[in-house]
C-alpha cells in the first residue's frame, strides 16, 4: 500500500497543496492573498515538474495496474506542468486589472491539474474518467469566472454542456468495454481484445465510443464546435490555458488509451484517428480565414494543430508517439508566446481581439512584432523555425507507416492555414496606420513572449534535448 | 580554414543579429551605419567565397569543402560545395553587395531592410551548399519569409496581393517536395545528399489507385520535386507569381529575385531530379522540353504586349528560363554547362537590367514605357548601360547571353530537333521586345516636359554598374572562365546519368 501511494506521490502533494491554499486564503486575505497563491502555484509547478523530470525512472504500477507510472507519463506531466505554471504568470495582471483575480483562480488551475497528471498517468477506464472529470469540472468553473459577462457565463455554461456529452459519451464507451472485457483495466482490454488482430464488434463499440469522447477534448473535427465559442467567451488567461496543458493531457491521453488499450487493435482506430485528422487539419485551416478575432483563430488553429498531432498518432507506431509528442511541447510553447502577445492587446485598457486593430504594430513596437512574426510563421511551419520540425516529424512517421496521403494531406492543409497566419503578419507589418493599440507595460508578457519566439530559433539546433526523452517516453507506450 | 563554407554562409546571418540586436534609433546617422554594416558584410562574405574559389578543384567531381555534424531527427549538418554549386554560391556573394549598394537612397525602415537581405543571402547560399535534404529543404523555404516582407513591407502599390500571391504559389509548390523528401529518407534510410546520390530509387512500374505510373516511384518523387522547382524556376503555366512580384518588388528585391533565387529551381533540377531520378527523368524530359518551348515563346510575345518595364523583364526571365530548362533535360554536356552558364549570365544581365529600370524609376516614380522617351538625350551614359545590358539579353555575341542561348541550343538540338527549333524563335523574339523597349525608352526626341530636367546616373550608380558590365563582356569572350570550373562535373553528370539509364532500360523493356 504504501509502495502504491509513493506512485501517486506527486499528485498527492499537489492535492495536498491544492486544498491548503484554499484554506489558507479563506482564512486570510480571500482575494487579496491571491497574488501570493497563484504566485506559490506556479513555483508549486515548477518545484514537481523538476522532481518528477529528474527523480522519476522506469515503470511503476499502483493499485493494481490502474495507475501508471512510465516515462510517457512523465514526459506528458512535466510538460503540463510547466506549461500550467507559465499561463498561470503570464495572466495575472490581465485577471487582476479586471477584478477576475479571485483566490479559487490558482486552486482551481491546481486541481484541474492534477486532474491531467492521473489521465495521463491512467491504466483503468476509471482511474481514465476520474482525471478527465477532475480536471473537466475544474476548466468549467474557470472558464465562466467572469460571472457578470454574458459571453463568459454562455462559455462556460457551453463548454459543461458539451463536455457532459462528451463525457456520457466516452462513460457509455467504458461501460461497452467493461461489459465485453470483463475488465476496466487496460491490460484486460488488451488481452481481451489479443489475438484476431481486429476488435471483437462489441470492443469496437467501446473504442469508437471511447476515441469521441476523447476527440471531444482534444477538439478533433467533427467534435469541436464548443472550441471557438469557448475561446472567445472564456477571460484570454483562461484561454490560453485551455489552449495549452488541458490539450496536451488530452492528446497524452489519446494516446494512452489507444496504445495500452487498444495496442493490439491500431487496424480498427488507425483509420479513426486519420479520419479525424484530415478532418481537423481542412476545417481548421479552411475555418480560420473568414476570422477577424484573435481569439477564435487562434481556436481553428489549434483545431487544426490537433489534427497535425494526430497523424503522429494514426501512423500507429512508437515514431508515431514521439512525433506527436515533440509536435505537442512545441505547440504548447508556440501558444504560450502567441497568448502572451494577445493577452497584451489592449486599447485605453480594454482587452481588443480585432487583428485588424493591429495595423502597424511593427512601427510602434518593432521587437515585440518581430517575435511575434516569427511564432506566426512558426505556427504556419514554414523553416527553419521551430513549428516546421514538428510538422516533420509527424510527416515522417506517417510516411513510414506508409500512409503518404495523410502526409500529402497535411501539406496541403498547412499551405491554406499558412494564409491567415500570414493576414496577422500583413496587419502588423503592411496595414495602414489606424488608432494605435495601448503600449505594453508588463515586462512578464514581453519576457514570455520574447522567449517563445526565441525558443522557435535557437531550438533548431538541438531541439532542446527533447528528441531523446520523447523517444524513450513513446517507447515505453507503445510495445 | 576547414569550416569556410559555413563561413561564407553565416556571415551575413551574423551582421543581420548584430544590426538587430546593436543598433538603436532611427536617425540618418543609424540609417548610415545599417547600410554600411550590410555593405561591409556582404563584401567580406564576396572576398570568403573567393577563397572558397581559390581552393576549389575543378579536376575533382566530387563534393568538396565538406563539413559534417549531426543533428536533429537523424538528420545531419552537411554542407560543401561541387563544380554545379561553387559558381551559385559565388554569384550569390558577388551581386549581394551591388544590391545592398543599390539600395542606398531607402529611407524607410532601413535597419530592417538592410536585416532581411542579410538574411536572405545567407540562405540563398544555404541552398546552393547545402548537402542535407531537410538542409536543403530549410534554407529554399526560409527564403520566402524575407522575400515576403521585403515585396510586403518596401514593395509597390499592389504589394500585398503580391506578396501573398508570391508566398501561397511558393509555399505550395514545395511542400509536395518535402513529403517526396521524407519518402526519400525512408526508402533510403538517409537525407545525406552524396548518399542518395549514390542510391537507386525504385523505377518499376506500380499501381496507384487504378493508375499505371510507369517510372514507379521515381516519376511520383520526380513529379514532386518538378512542383516545386517548376513554380521557383518559373516555367510556363505556373509563372504567374513572377510578375505580380516583380513589378511590387523594390529594385533590389526584384533584382534578388531575379537574379538568385530563380535560379534555386535550376540548381534543384540539375542536384535532384536529374541525378536521383534518372528514368523518370528521361521519361518526362519531352513534357519538360516542350513546356520551355512553348515558355519560350508564349512569354515572348506576352513580352511584347506590355506597357510596363518590370513586367516586360520579368516575362523575359521567363522566356530566358526555358532554355535552362531544356537544357538541363537535353542531359548532354552542352545541353547542363549551357544551362548553368545561362543561369550565371542571366544572373548578372536580368539583375542589372532590373537595375536600370530602378535608376529612372527613382527619378520619374514611374515604370510605364510611354512615360519616357528621348532619354538618351539627357542621360547618355545610361544609355550606354541600358544598351550594353539589352544587347546581352537579346543574347548578342560577344556578351555572355549569347554563350548560354548557344549552348544550350546546341545540347537541345542533339535530343530534339523540333524543340530546337521552336526554342531558337525566342531569340529572334527577345530581340524584339528588348530592342523595342530599349527605342522606345531611350531613343527619339526628348519631347515629355517632364523628363526635361532628368539626371544622368550618378557616381554611385556607375559604380554598381561597372562590375556587372565587366562580367557580361568578360564572361562572353572568355567563356572558359565559367565551363573550365563546371565541365568536369557536368561531365561526370552526364556520365551517371546515362550509365544509370542504360542499366534501367534492360529493365523496361522486359516489363513492356
Amino acid at each position: 500500500m504504501s509502495a502504491d501511494l509513493s506512485v501517486i506521490l506527486p499528485e498527492a502533494a499537489l492535492s495536498v497543496f491544492a486544498m491548503a491554499g484554499l484554506l489558507w486564503a479563506v482564512y486570510t486575505g480571500k482575494d487579496r492573498a491571491a497574488p501570493t497563491l497563484l504566485w506559490a502555484t506556479a513555483a508549486a509547478f515548477v518545484v514537481l515538474a523538476l522532481w518528477i523530470g529528474w527523480t522519476g525512472s522506469g515503470t511503476q504500477r499502483a493499485f493494481g495496474g490502474s495507475f501508471v507510472n512510465d516515462g510517457f507519463a512523465r514526459f506528458a506531466k512535466v510538460a503540463i506542468l510547466l506549461s500550467a505554471a507559465a499561463v498561470l504568470l503570464m495572466g495575472e495582471g490581465y485577471m487582476a486589472r479586471r477584478g477576475l483575480l479571485r483566490f479559487e483562480y490558482p486552486v482551481l488551475i491546481a486541481l484541474s491539474v492534477v486532474g491531467m497528471m492521473v489521465m495521463v498517468s491512467a491504466g483503468d477506464l476509471i482511474v481514465l474518467y476520474m482525471g478527465l472529470e477532475l480536471q473537466s469540472l475544474a476548466l468549467y468553473v474557470i472558464a465562466a469566472l467572469r460571472r457578470d459577462s454574458v459571453k463568459s457565463t454562455e462559455a462556460g455554461l457551453k463548454y459543461f454542456v458539451l463536455g457532459a456529452l462528451s463525457s456520457g459519451l466516452l462513460l457509455y464507451g467504458a461501460s461497452l468495454a467493461y461489459g465485453f472485457a470483463g475488465t476496466t483495466g487496460f491490460a484486460g482490454i488488451v488481452a481481451a481484445a489479443a489475438g484476431a488482430g481486429h476488435l471483437p464488434l462489441g470492443l469496437l463499440l467501446a473504442l469508437v465510443f471511447l476515441l469521441t469522447g476523447l476527440a471531444f477534448k482534444v477538439s478533433a473535427v467533427p467534435f469541436h464546435m464548443w472550441t471557438p465559442d469557448v475561446y472567445e467567451g472564456a477571460p484570454t488567461p483562461v484561454t490560453a490555458f485551455l489552449a495549452t496543458a488541458p490539450k496536451l493531457a488530452a492528446m497524452a491521453l489519446f494516446a494512452r488509451v489507444a496504445h495500452d488499450a487498444f495496442g493490439g487493435a491500431a487496424g480498427d482506430w488507425g483509420q479513426i484517428v486519420a479520419f479525424l485528422a484530415v478532418a481537423s487539419m481542412f476545417l481548421g485551416a479552411v475555418a480560420a480565414i473568414g476570422q477577424r478575432n484573435i481569439k477564435r483563430l487562434m481556436a481553428y488553429s489549434s483545431i487544426a494543430h490537433m489534427g497535425f498531432a494526430l497523424i503522429g498518432l494514426a501512423a500507429g507506431t512508437a515514431a508515431g508517439v514521439k512525433a506527436m509528442l515533440i509536435y505537442m511541447a512545441i505547440y504548447v510553447v508556440m501558444n504560450i508566446g502567441t497568448f502572451a502577445f494577445i493577452l497584451a492587446m489592449e486599447r485605453d485598457g480594454r482587452p481588443v481581439t480585432d487583428i485588424g486593430s493591429l495595423n502597424q504594430y511593427a512601427a510602434r513596437e518593432p521587437t515585440r512584432a518581430l517575435a511575434m512574426l516569427v511564432l506566426l510563421f512558426s505556427l504556419a511551419g514554414v523553416p527553419p523555425l521551430l513549428g516546421f520540425f514538428g510538422k516533420f516529424a509527424v510527416l515522417q512517421a506517417a510516411v513510414a507507416a506508409g500512409m503518404t496521403w495523410l502526409a500529402v494531406a497535411g501539406v496541403i492543409a498547412s499551405v491554406i492555414g499558412a494564409f491567415y497566419y500570414l493576414r496577422i503578419v500583413y496587419f502588423m507589418y503592411f496595414g495602414e496606420e489606424r488608432e494605435p493599440l495601448d503600449p505594453v507595460r508588463s515586462p512578464v508578457l514581453s519576457a514570455f513572449l520574447i522567449a517563445s519566439a526565441v525558443v522557435m530559433v535557437v531550438g533548431v539546433a538541438n531541439l532542446f534535448g527533447i528528441e531523446g526523452p520523447a523517444a524513450a517516453a513513446a517507447e515505453t507506450l507503445v510495445r | 580554414m576547414d569550416n569556410l563554407v559555413s563561413i561564407v554562409t553565416f556571415i551575413p546571418l551574423v551582421a543581420a543579429v548584430i544590426l538587430a540586436l546593436f543598433l538603436r534609433g532611427d536617425d540618418a546617422a543609424a540609417r548610415r551605419n545599417a547600410k554600411w554594416t550590410a555593405l561591409t558584410a556582404t563584401t567580406f562574405t564576396f572576398l570568403a567565397s573567393l577563397l572558397l574559389l581559390a581552393g576549389f578543384d575543378p579536376a575533382d567531381t566530387g563534393f568538396q569543402f565538406v563539413e559534417e555534424g549531426t543533428w536533429i531527427f537523424g538528420l545531419r549538418y552537411k554542407v560543401g560545395v561541387d563544380g554545379i554549386s561553387i559558381l551559385f554560391v559565388l554569384l550569390t556573394t558577388f551581386l549581394m553587395p551591388l544590391t545592398i549598394a543599390a539600395c542606398w537612397d531607402v529611407e524607410h525602415r532601413v535597419k530592417e531592410y538592410m536585416i532581411a537581405f542579410l538574411v536572405l543571402e545567407t540562405l540563398m547560399i544555404g541552398v546552393f551548399v547545402a548537402l542535407d535534404l531537410v538542409l536543403f529543404y530549410l534554407f529554399f523555404e526560409a527564403g520566402l519569409i524575407p522575400m515576403f516582407l521585403i515585396i510586403g513591407i518596401w514593395g509597390g502599390k499592389d504589394r500585398i496581393y503580391a506578396a501573398f500571391k508570391f508566398f501561397l504559389y511558393t509555399f505550395l509548390g514545395s511542400v509536395l517536395m518535402l513529403v517526396a523528401m521524407i519518402a526519400m529518407y525512408v526508402d533510403a534510410g538517409t537525407t545525406d545528399i552524396v548518399r542518395l546520390l549514390g542510391h537507386r530509387f525504385g523505377s518499376d512500374t506500380i499501381s496507384l489507385f487504378g493508375w499505371q505510373i510507369v517510372g514507379g516511384m521515381q516519376t511520383l518523387l520526380w513529379l514532386a520535386f518538378f512542383a516545386s522547382f517548376a513554380v521557383k524556376m518559373p516555367m510556363w503555366p505556373v509563372h504567374t507569381w513572377l510578375p505580380d512580384a516583380h513589378v511590387q518588388a523594390p529594385t533590389a528585391g526584384s533584382v534578388v529575385l531575379a537574379a538568385i533565387l530563380l535560379k534555386m529551381g535550376g540548381y534543384g533540377f540539375l542536384r535532384f531530379s536529374l541525378p536521383m531520378f534518372p528514368v523518370a527523368s528521361d521519361l518526362l524530359a519531352p513534357l519538360v522540353l516542350w513546356l520551355s518551348a512553348i515558355a519560350i515563346v508564349y512569354t515572348s510575345l506576352v513580352a511584347l504586349a506590355q506597357s510596363d518595364m518590370k513586367k516586360l523583364i520579368a516575362y523575359s526571365s521567363v522566356a530566358h528560363m526555358g532554355y535552362v530548362t531544356a537544357g538541363i533535360f537535353a542531359a548532354n554536356q552542352q545541353g547542363i554547362d549551357g544551362a548553368i552558364f545561362q543561369m550565371l549570365s542571366h544572373g548578372f544581365i536580368s539583375g542589372a537590367l532590373f537595375l536600370c529600370v530602378g535608376v529612372i524609376y527613382d527619378r520619374m516614380h514611374t515604370r510605364e514605357i510611354d512615360a519616357y522617351g528621348g532619354l538618351v538625350n539627357r542621360m547618355p551614359a545610361y544609355a550606354l548601360v541600358f544598351m550594353i545590358f539589352t544587347m546581352a539579353n537579346v543574347g548578342l555575341p560577344g556578351t555572355s547571353g549569347f554563350i548560354g542561348e548557344f549552348l544550350t541550343l546546341t545540347g537541345i538540338f542533339q535530343v530534339n530537333t523540333w524543340v530546337a527549333a521552336v526554342a531558337a524563335t525566342g531569340v529572334i523574339l527577345s530581340a524584339a521586345y528588348a530592342l523595342w523597349l530599349y527605342r522606345r525608352v531611350v531613343f527619339g526626341d526628348l519631347i515629355k516636359e517632364s523628363l526635361r530636367s532628368i539626371t544622368d546616373m550618378t557616381r554611385r550608380e556607375k559604380a554598381i554598374f561597372a562590375p556587372l558590365v565587366a562580367m557580361t563582356i568578360l564572361l562572353g569572350v572568355y567563356p572558359s572562365l565559367v565551363t573550365d570550373v563546371i565541365g568536369p562535373s557536368v561531365a561526370a553528370l552526364v556520365e551517371n546519368h546515362r550509365a544509370e539509364l542504360a542499366e534501367a532500360a534492360p529493365l523496361r523493356l522486359a516489363q513492356n
